[in-house]
């Protein structure tokens, strides 16, 4: 989302920001592999644990990614560094997406499973309401959601690493340091 | 002559009041619950046949039950699912194409409760089970109905890999309604 907030007095993000955004790249990049991996599979033993461990991740990944917003909208990410205003507004656009999909992802994913007749149980010990109906059509509609959002997150995470590394090492503006862990 | 015709009626009549109870499989079910990392997967069985003879409900002990349950027909509701189901590892259709449950008791424990103790035989291995239901009547329909758990691994359901029951619970709920035409009201 648009940062329409002042800019922040520090230069980098500070350390909970930055463990919740490795923390869940990790986990996304994960989850996204093994369900891409996964969705193929004939009927197994194997199938059957890594759906459950796909969505356990997906629901882990829900919460943290809410828990992140939440300390996002409490904690000012630092300003921007000088760059052409149309790259500014692009990474701006590009990070609200990402954080659009965090949630939209996980969910569509939770209603499929729902739609399905899988309730989840989260970890397989903590059962999560379905907020839709055991429901074929709607199943085969959320199964497409989750999966072509999933596309679109993945595109938009490598736009997202290209540009970093654009910075990086074209524009040598040392923007990478500001989401790396260790001394300001 | 009265006597004959007394007699003669009295044994038209008592055959009558315990008419051949007859199972009524469009009203009837028979399904389990397996749990699947903790996930409840509903499972149910599309044909079997149940035998009920000497139901009397002021001597139930004298009642005898019956079931036979025709394996392949076995379904989670998702085809690549059943075909697993009838698989040697599982519930080996081809080699027990029928599982069964005979009684060897029945008990009264309360108003159209009853206790039904009997041998459960699936996939050739043979335990007791003790059976809890409730009978209602309407409409000259009796429905039994009730739920008990078996341990799969006792009936060696899930064999090989399929054993760990981290995946797929050893417990499993078996749960039934069964409709009855011919039952004398209680």
């Amino acid at each position: 989302m648009p940062n329409r907030q002042p800019p922040s007095s520090t230069k980098r993000y500070g350390a909970v920001a930055i463990a919740f955004h490795w923390l869940l790249a990790l986990a996304i990049i994960c989850s996204f592999c093994v369900g891409l991996y996964m969705a193929d599979l004939p009927f197994s033993l194997t199938r059957v644990k890594l759906y459950n461990w796909h969505k356990w991740a997906g629901v882990s990944i829900l919460l943290l990614s809410a828990l992140r917003l939440l300390w996002r909208l409490a904690n000012k990410p630092p300003a921007d560094l000088p760059m052409p205003a149309w790259q500014a507004r692009a990474a701006h656009l590009t990070h609200g997406l990402l954080y659009i999909l965090f949630f939209a992802v996980p969910l569509a994913g939770w209603g499929y499973s729902s739609a399905k007749g899988f309730p989840i149980v989260w970890f397989g010990m903590i059962p999560l309401p379905d907020f839709v109906p055991k429901d074929e059509a709607l199943a085969e509609t959320l199964k497409a959601a989750h999966k072509y959002l999933a596309f679109g997150l993945a595109a938009l995470v490598l736009a997202h690493v290209g540009a970093a590394i654009k910075h990086q090492f074209i524009d040598r503006d040392g923007l990478l340091q500001r989401m790396l862990p260790g001394r300001a | 002559m009265k006597k004959l015709l007394t007699i003669a009626l009295l044994a038209l009549a008592a055959p009558l009041a315990f008419a051949q109870a007859k199972l009524l499989p469009a009203q009837s079910e028979l399904g389990f619950t397996s749990k699947q990392m903790g996930v409840p997967v509903d499972g149910k069985f599309k044909k079997f046949d149940a035998q009920l003879t000497g139901f009397d409900p002021k001597k139930p002990d004298a009642a005898k039950v019956s079931l036979t349950i025709d394996m392949a027909s076995a379904s989670l509701g998702d085809p690549a699912i059943d075909a697993e189901l009838v698989k040697g590892d599982w519930f080996d259709a081809k080699k027990s194409p029928q599982a069964t449950f005979q009684s060897t008791a029945v008990k009264a424990t309360g108003a159209g409760k009853y206790e039904v103790a009997g041998k459960l035989t699936i996939k050739g291995q043979v335990r007791d089970v003790v059976v809890p239901m409730t009978l209602a009547q309407a409409g000259g329909v009796s429905t039994a109905t009730g739920a008990f758990p078996i341990k799969r691994l006792a009936f060696k359901i899930g064999q090989g890999d399929w054993a760990d029951t981290s995946v797929v619970a050893d417990d499993v709920q078996v749960k039934f309604k069964l409709a009855f035409s011919g039952i004398a009201a209680q």
